[in-house]
């Protein structure tokens, strides 16, 4: 029987063993760790080109920006003069797809053709003097207001300008409205 | 190469798909109609007369009409070739909406087969998608307002809506940049996604041992249903025949039909009425009844939902290959159809000229009374009748839950009936024979 310790190179001998076979998980270890790594680094690589191509897909599906150059110089179209409209009057404006409303009071508001309820293009009729959809029978009175639904709100406004008497509407932007308000209309 | 059967020689690979043994008792037309095998039939149908249209399409906002009128005009064949494409798509919505029903029918969405119902729903919505895709692309009045209003509808989807509207339409307006995405889902995209699902699907009824069939009872004596025969000929004969057959009404159809061609679209004049296609129009008459968040946002996902989750439902007894699982479950959707076909056009008639809940409280939100007080009293009345029911018959919850279901479908269908026959100018109601 060899006693543990009491002899020298029993214990040199355990010593290396010990080494050894830590050297072995040490190495096993450190293989795991790299394999471990390596798969890490492949799934991340992986999640990456995923978005990547979520990226490029997106990209190809966002809206097209062709037009947009050629709509800047177009956008703000001049009605013309403020004394050409006359009171309580509607005139449609096809290029930039709205109409100019001259309110009784002399105010000025630019409404966009296109129905708040499923896109339907709305005609101004003349007799009964409203707005009526032929899609789905919404009514809008001068002002765009709902007077029948379904359409969920008044229609949709552009921003008009009255620069020394002429009148310019911004067709870049639309804005959507709850209620009409005065402050959507613009005087003289 | 080994041969997957003792009959045959080279065919590996089709058995995958393509049963080499079938039992004698799914071979009955009326257990399945041949419905799966009719829209693989028009699939086909479809890519080869879709491909010659590709010859002579103009995807350009400026081009596309004037190459449908060249196509109807000047080339050989081209309008039968148009029409058997457009009858074709039609066809094809109907006859996978059928098989949809077969398969509900006859129990054949769960276990085993749950992932082949996730695949066929996935296969109906392409089928949607292709159609409605499709439909854009002549370009004239009927498509360019039809998928105005049903492109509209995407902005009472709350958060994401007016997001996936702009992609899917491009822009603002519809117009070039819709064009070329309707084109490239309608001629790639969807394609590519049948192409892969389809195999998948009819792999996955080799995997579930074939077509559900009802089970016999143990030491049944007449064991002969269960018995399996070659499958040529006895199927390959009857799916020929079958195929014959839609292939011939088709070409009846495309034959005494013309394919709707309305003017050159014009985007400052919405003709009146503007109707979605008809397998839309069941959601376009939802528009007409309740607030838009609830038609086109509330009861499609919750409808889609539980079509999802359909194979999760417990089942108190295992029902297969059973038609409405039992002769009670038989009697039960009979009843259930009669009462919705009765109700639904009186509540539609009521709403129309009678019923006014906004008026009847003034003050409270449109959303709540149009939308939630109309939906809880539908749903509550939902719940009764299934009690109702369930009790009078003494029936299982799978034949309640199915009556339920018959009920909700007679009302789509009559919903959509109403749209597509019963709706004229402003969206009115009126006679079909007053139309237009």
């Amino acid at each position: 029987m060899v006693s543990r310790g009491g002899d020298g190179t029993d214990l040199a001998v355990e010593f290396k063993i010990i080494m050894t076979k830590d050297k072995k998980e040490k190495s096993a270890q450190s293989v795991e760790n790299r394999r471990g790594f390596l798969k890490k680094l492949w799934i991340g690589l992986g999640i990456v080109a995923l978005v990547e191509m979520a990226g490029v897909i997106a990209a190809y599906l966002r809206p097209k920006k062709q037009k947009a150059d050629a709509e800047i110089l177009g956008r703000i179209i001049t009605a013309g003069s403020a004394d050409n409209f006359e009171k309580d009057s509607v005139t449609a404006f096809r290029r930039g797809q709205f109409y100019l409303i001259c309110l009784d009071d002399g105010g000025f508001m630019a409404l966009s053709r296109k129905c708040t309820h499923l896109g339907c293009t709305v005609p101004w009729v003349a007799s009964e003097k409203k707005f009526i959809c032929p899609c789905h029978s919404s009514v809008f009175d001068i002002s765009g207001a709902v007077v029948q639904s379904p359409a969920p709100r008044p229609l949709d406004t552009f921003l008009v300008m009255i620069e020394n008497g002429i009148v310019k509407v911004d067709t870049g932007k639309k804005t959507k409205r709850s209620t009409f308000e005065s402050s959507q209309v613009v005087y003289l | 190469m080994k041969p997957a059967h003792p009959n045959s020689k080279n065919r590996g690979f089709l058995y995958h798909l393509h049963p080499p043994l079938v039992s004698q008792n799914v071979l009955k037309f009326t257990h399945t109609w041949g419905l799966g095998g009719s829209a693989l039939v028009l699939v086909l149908m479809q890519i080869v007369t879709g491909v010659l249209l590709l010859f002579v399409y103009s995807p350009t906002p400026e081009a596309a009409y004037p190459s449908i009128i060249a196509l109807q005009q000047d080339v050989l064949f081209g309008k039968l070739i148009r029409n058997l494409h457009h009858w074709g798509g039609n066809f094809l919505v109907f006859i996978v909406f059928f098989h949809m029903l077969r398969v509900f029918f006859t129990g054949a969405y769960n276990n085993i087969r749950k992932v082949n119902w996730w695949i066929g729903l996935g296969l109906f919505l392409c089928v949607l998608i292709s159609n409605f895709t499709g439909y854009l692309l002549p370009l004239d009045q009927l498509s360019y307002w039809a998928i105005t209003i049903c492109t509209g509808m995407f902005e009472y989807i709350p958060l994401i809506g007016t997001v996936i509207q702009k992609i899917i339409i491009g822009g603002t307006e519809i117009g070039k940049a819709t064009l070329s995405n309707f084109f490239a889902i309608h001629v790639a995209l969807v394609p590519m996604c049948l192409a892969i699902l389809m195999p998948f699907h009819f792999w996955q009824i080799r995997k579930a041992k074939g077509v559900i069939c009802p089970v016999p009872p143990p030491n049944s004596p007449d064991d002969a249903g269960v018995q399996k025969v070659k499958s040529v000929p006895h199927l390959v004969s009857r799916e020929a025949v079958m195929a014959l057959v839609i292939i011939a009404i088709l070409f009846l159809l495309s034959v005494l039909f013309n394919a709707p061609l309305a003017d050159k679209a014009n985007p400052g004049l919405s003709p009146n009425p503007t109707k979605a296609p008809w397998y839309f129009s069941g959601l376009q008459e939802l528009l007409q009844h309740f607030h838009p968040l609830i038609a086109v946002f509330v009861i499609p996902f919750f409808t889609v939902l539980s079509l999802i989750c359909l194979p999760y439902l417990k089942f108190e007894k295992a029902a297969g290959g059973l038609w409405f699982l039992s002769k009670k479950g038989r009697r039960m959707g009979f009843v259930s159809a009669a009462i919705a076909l009765v109700i639904a056009p009186v509540l539609i008639v009521l709403d129309e000229y009678i019923i006014n809940i906004s008026v009847l409280l003034p003050g409270v939100p449109a959303v709540v009374a149009d939308g939630v007080i109309p939906v809880v009293l539908l749903m509550f009345f939902m719940m009764g009748f299934y009690k109702i029911m369930k009790n009078k018959f003494v029936a299982s919850r799978e034949e309640g839950v199915q009556a339920v279901f018959i009920f909700l479908l007679v009302c789509f269908v009559v919903l959509t009936i109403t749209g597509v026959w019963f709706r004229g100018a402003g969206m009115a109601l009126t006679w079909p024979w007053n139309l237009k």
